[in-house]
């Protein structure tokens, strides 16, 4: 090869490369757009038109999950998100975007720092008022403005379905029996809902747990399987699929009433089968919030449309699967009903909190 | 065989010609996503993931899937070409990848590479084919004591991996452990030193950490060197594919071995990174080419990525068994699957035979199909070195900053990102060793926890990680590895003396 054609190879090259570069920024960009052209023209087609809202969002709607991937706050969002598309309710793209550090405390610094911002919705779960009580930083769901409450979710307390135990009284006598600090029980996180629901338990029944947290609840019904731990409060959602395989035994929900699903989850038994605690001697009552909330001094109307959203997305057969197949309690709220309600389950968790002795040291 | 005639179907399910259209799709968008820093596999699934609603849930998970493997091949380019990793588990990778590729051998350690990945994901796919039952149950073992072992095992084969002194290793080592325990403690729930910023209470993220210390570090080095111009008699034409396949059969032994430990690696769920990490060092440790690692071996690049790659195909094995994800962009993953309808768990294997056999047979394909379409982009990707760095380096801060930025869509990662990149510039400049400090940033965390989860339950006793089998053995096996350096050097030395 002469000097030449190296030459030429070379400038053939060095002017390649960049141009490769650019297309591939080109591509990704182009790729972004086109999605976001076909969505705003699909969804263009169907809206249904002369509906009164006076406010629509302008750009795409960012959906706050303060908790990690995987986990029930994310998987109802991505659910929302996923209806929210096929049934073209929005006109904006719905971006769902974890923010889970601190316990969830990232997601809500982000949003009651988004201030007036219409495009930024949250869904929370109890670490809406569990994290700021454990580590003292500095938010409250009155910073945040309340949307809708989208349903509550149920604490089941559960066993291998290898051990012996058939009720939650041989369970809790069991644990007393083996003695403090021998059985474990497994949760998500630490000084949050599966603690607090621990304490409680351990309160009415006199047993003892070692509570081990854990980063997530698919990790622990997955370590209850493997016999690491004795028993879980796992939401029924998180352990749905080893009960159905016949790893895991649920032995009562913490609620006043039995779930009201009737339909047959395992070979015999439906959530409604599913006796509550309190019929068993273990009067713990615990559900968590799945609320939306908005950032702070947004608009009425603002926060009309989000409602209005949310009701048909409530209204889809796919929700109602979803409900039933999480033995979700359906109850819904929003407006001032809703905000009494949050006002009287902090003051629960704040008592219950410092019961346990798991508030944050001023 | 039951599982042959489940998989023919399979591939009756996913070989349709829509299929294999989503499958160029996905790994080309997995590659782009995979080369850019900071845009890891699971932002991009997740990003990607609305589009993916209104398909059939296998040819949505083909897709997603092929992402996920585009992605996994990505990671290796600019590890190579820059000596900045675009995904975490090809940190290891620029260990050699790099010098190679600053001795003009860019196209053959990118050709080792994408083979290296693809022959992972090929033995890891074999497993889930014919083991998955099987290999299951023993995900199952898996408590916070066995965790622990297996992150031993990982710092203990990382020990002698690099060339700096102990001492050195150690020190960086130690820094990462505390950037690790910045943020929320898992175990008491409480912020730990967070010095009441807020900014730091989601802790340092991994991939910031990385896209500064070595992006930035290497750019800020690279400047002060008068921005050379490197890499310029990198050989680019196709027969170097062919050149570099003659050599791979001799590196067999070090395939088998990372092989087995991704699969391992990601069954458990460790993860890919780990297992890139720990296939590195225990290619080191026991390959006759130890010493030359570092200098650009090409075994040095094919161990870290059949590792990584078994390691991030057999994570979806966990996945679609129990239920639990192997790694961030499984979990991801997993989301997608209840938003199409699909629970995962037991039963999943039994119930939606037609969706995950559909799925295996599109791990082979999405693979062949990732494999010819990185292959054929080596020339391409090996020229952008012959691009003048003066051009370079200002597009690469772009993309670091634009990756730092939409890890968790802040401003304050940017800045982060650049301290990150003064502080990898400082370690260069005293000669110690990045990679100990990134790997103890990655998994330190979760060494933490899983320790005092062990600790929890066992009430404060150490035998605890003797206390069966299999959490003995890895533990075991874990000191011996932090021992082997030291006792090979006195053997030898012994040896030396003795003739």
């Amino acid at each position: 090869m002469n000097v030449a054609s190296v030459s030429t190879l070379q400038s053939k090259f060095a002017s390649r490369p960049v141009s490769k570069l650019q297309a591939k920024f080109h591509s990704t960009l182009l790729t972004t757009i086109a999605a976001s052209i076909a969505c705003a023209l699909a969804i263009a087609q169907h809206t249904s038109a002369g509906a009164a809202e006076a406010w629509k969002p302008t750009k795409s709607v960012e959906f706050v999950v303060p908790a990690g991937t995987g986990g029930g706050a994310d998987q109802m969002a991505r659910f929302i998100q996923s209806v929210v598309a096929k049934y073209k309710l929005m006109d904006q793209p719905m971006i769902v975007v974890n923010k889970g550090g601190g316990a969830g405390a990232e997601g809500f610094l982000d949003v009651k720092g988004a201030s007036k911002d219409p495009h930024k919705i949250i869904i929370t779960l109890s670490n809406l008022f569990t994290t700021p009580l454990a580590t003292g930083v500095p938010f409250n769901w009155k910073e945040l403005t309340p949307v809708q409450m989208m349903a509550l979710d149920q604490f089941v307390l559960w066993v291998n379905a290898e051990t012996p135990y058939k009720t939650a009284k041989d369970y809790t006598d069991a644990v007393k029996k083996a003695g403090p600090s021998k059985m474990k029980m497994g949760g998500t996180g630490s000084k949050q809902e599966d603690q607090i629901i621990t304490v409680a338990i351990e309160k009415q029944s006199g047993a003892k747990f070692i509570y081990i947290p854990y980063k997530g609840g698919g990790e622990v019904a997955v370590q209850l399987v493997g016999n690491h731990v004795d028993s879980t409060v796992n939401n029924p959602i998180e352990a749905v699929e080893q009960w159905r395989a016949g790893q895991l035994r649920a032995l009562c929900v913490f609620d006043d009433a039995a779930m009201p699903y009737k339909a047959k989850v395992t070979k015999e038994l439906s959530w409604g089968d599913v006796p509550t605690c309190k019929s068993q001697g273990l009067d713990v009552d615990y559900k968590m919030l799945r609320g939306i909330f908005m950032a702070p001094g947004v608009t009425k109307e603002q926060v009309d449309y989000y409602i209005a959203l949310l009701k048909k997305v409530r209204e889809t057969p796919e929700w109602k699967d979803f409900m039933e197949k999480g033995a979700f309690d359906q109850k819904a709220m929003n407006g001032d009903e809703f905000t009494k309600w949050l006002t009287k389950e902090e003051a629960r968790h704040q008592s219950l909190m410092a019961e346990a002795g798991f508030l944050a040291k001023k | 065989m039951d599982e042959i005639t489940s998989l023919m179907h399979g591939f009756s399910v996913a070989l349709t010609p829509y299929n294999l259209g989503l499958m160029f799709v996905g790994v080309i968008l997995g590659v782009l996503i995979g080369v850019l820093p900071g845009l890891g596999g699971a932002n991009g699934v997740a990003i990607l993931l609305p589009l993916t609603f209104t398909m059939n849930p296998t040819s949505a998970i083909i897709m997603l899937s092929c992402i996920y493997w585009g992605a996994l091949f990505g990671g290796a380019i600019t590890s190579i070409l820059f000596n900045i990793p675009g995904e975490p588990w090809s940190v290891a990778t620029t260990f050699d990848g790099y010098p190679m590729a600053q001795r003009g051998r860019a196209g053959e350690a990118l050709t080792a590479a994408f083979t290296s990945s693809f022959i992972g994901a090929l033995v890891a796919v074999l497993m889930i084919t014919f083991l998955a039952p099987t290999v299951a149950k023993f995900a199952l073992k898996f408590g916070p004591k066995e965790f622990f072992a297996v992150y031993l095992l990982t710092f203990c084969s990382f020990v002698g991996m690099t060339k700096a002194p102990p001492f050195k290793t150690i020190c960086s080592m130690m820094l990462g452990f505390a950037l690790a325990a910045v943020g929320l403690d898992t175990v008491t729930g409480q912020l730990r030193l967070t010095f009441g910023h807020m900014e730091l209470l989601k802790g340092f993220d991994f991939l910031i950490a990385v896209i500064g210390l070595f992006g930035i570090g290497e750019i800020l080095l690279t400047l002060e060197e008068g921005l050379a111009f490197k890499g310029t008699e990198g050989k680019i034409n196709a027969k170097i594919v062919i050149e570099t396949w003659k050599q791979l059969p001799k590196y067999w032994k070090t395939m088998i071995r990372s092989s087995a430990i991704g699969c391992w690696m990601g069954i458990t769920p460790g993860g890919a990174t780990p297992a890139s990490f720990m296939g590195y060092g225990v290619a080191k440790n026991m390959s006759p080419n130890g010493k030359n690692f570092g200098n650009g071996e090409l075994e040095g690049v094919i161990a870290p990525e059949v590792a990584a790659h078994a390691a991030g195909t057999a994570a979806l094995l966990p996945m679609l068994t129990l239920g639990i994800p192997g790694s961030p962009t499984a979990a991801v993953l997993l989301g997608g699957l209840l938003v199409w309808g699909l629970q995962p768990g037991p039963l999943l294997f039994t119930e939606q035979k037609d969706f995950v056999w559909g799925l295996i047979a599109s791990m082979y394909l999405g693979n062949i199909v990732g494999l010819i379409v990185v292959l054929t982009t080596v020339p391409l990707f090996a020229a952008i070195l012959r691009v003048p760095f003066s051009i370079v380096a200002p597009v690469i801060l772009v993309i670091c900053a634009i990756g730092a930025y939409t890890v968790h869509s802040s401003m304050f990662d940017v800045w982060l990102m650049l301290v990150f990149g003064v502080m990898g510039y400082v370690f260069k400049k005293l000669d110690y060793p990045l990679a100990p400090m990134v790997l103890a940033l990655v998994l330190g965390d979760r060494a933490e926890d899983a320790f005092r989860q062990a600790m929890l339950g066992s009430g404060g006793d150490v035998t605890t990680f003797f206390s069966n089998g299999l959490v003995g053995s890895i533990t075991v096996l874990a000191l011996a590895m932090l021992f082997w350096t030291p006792v090979r050097a006195l053997v030898g030395k012994i040896r030396g003396v003795a003739s």
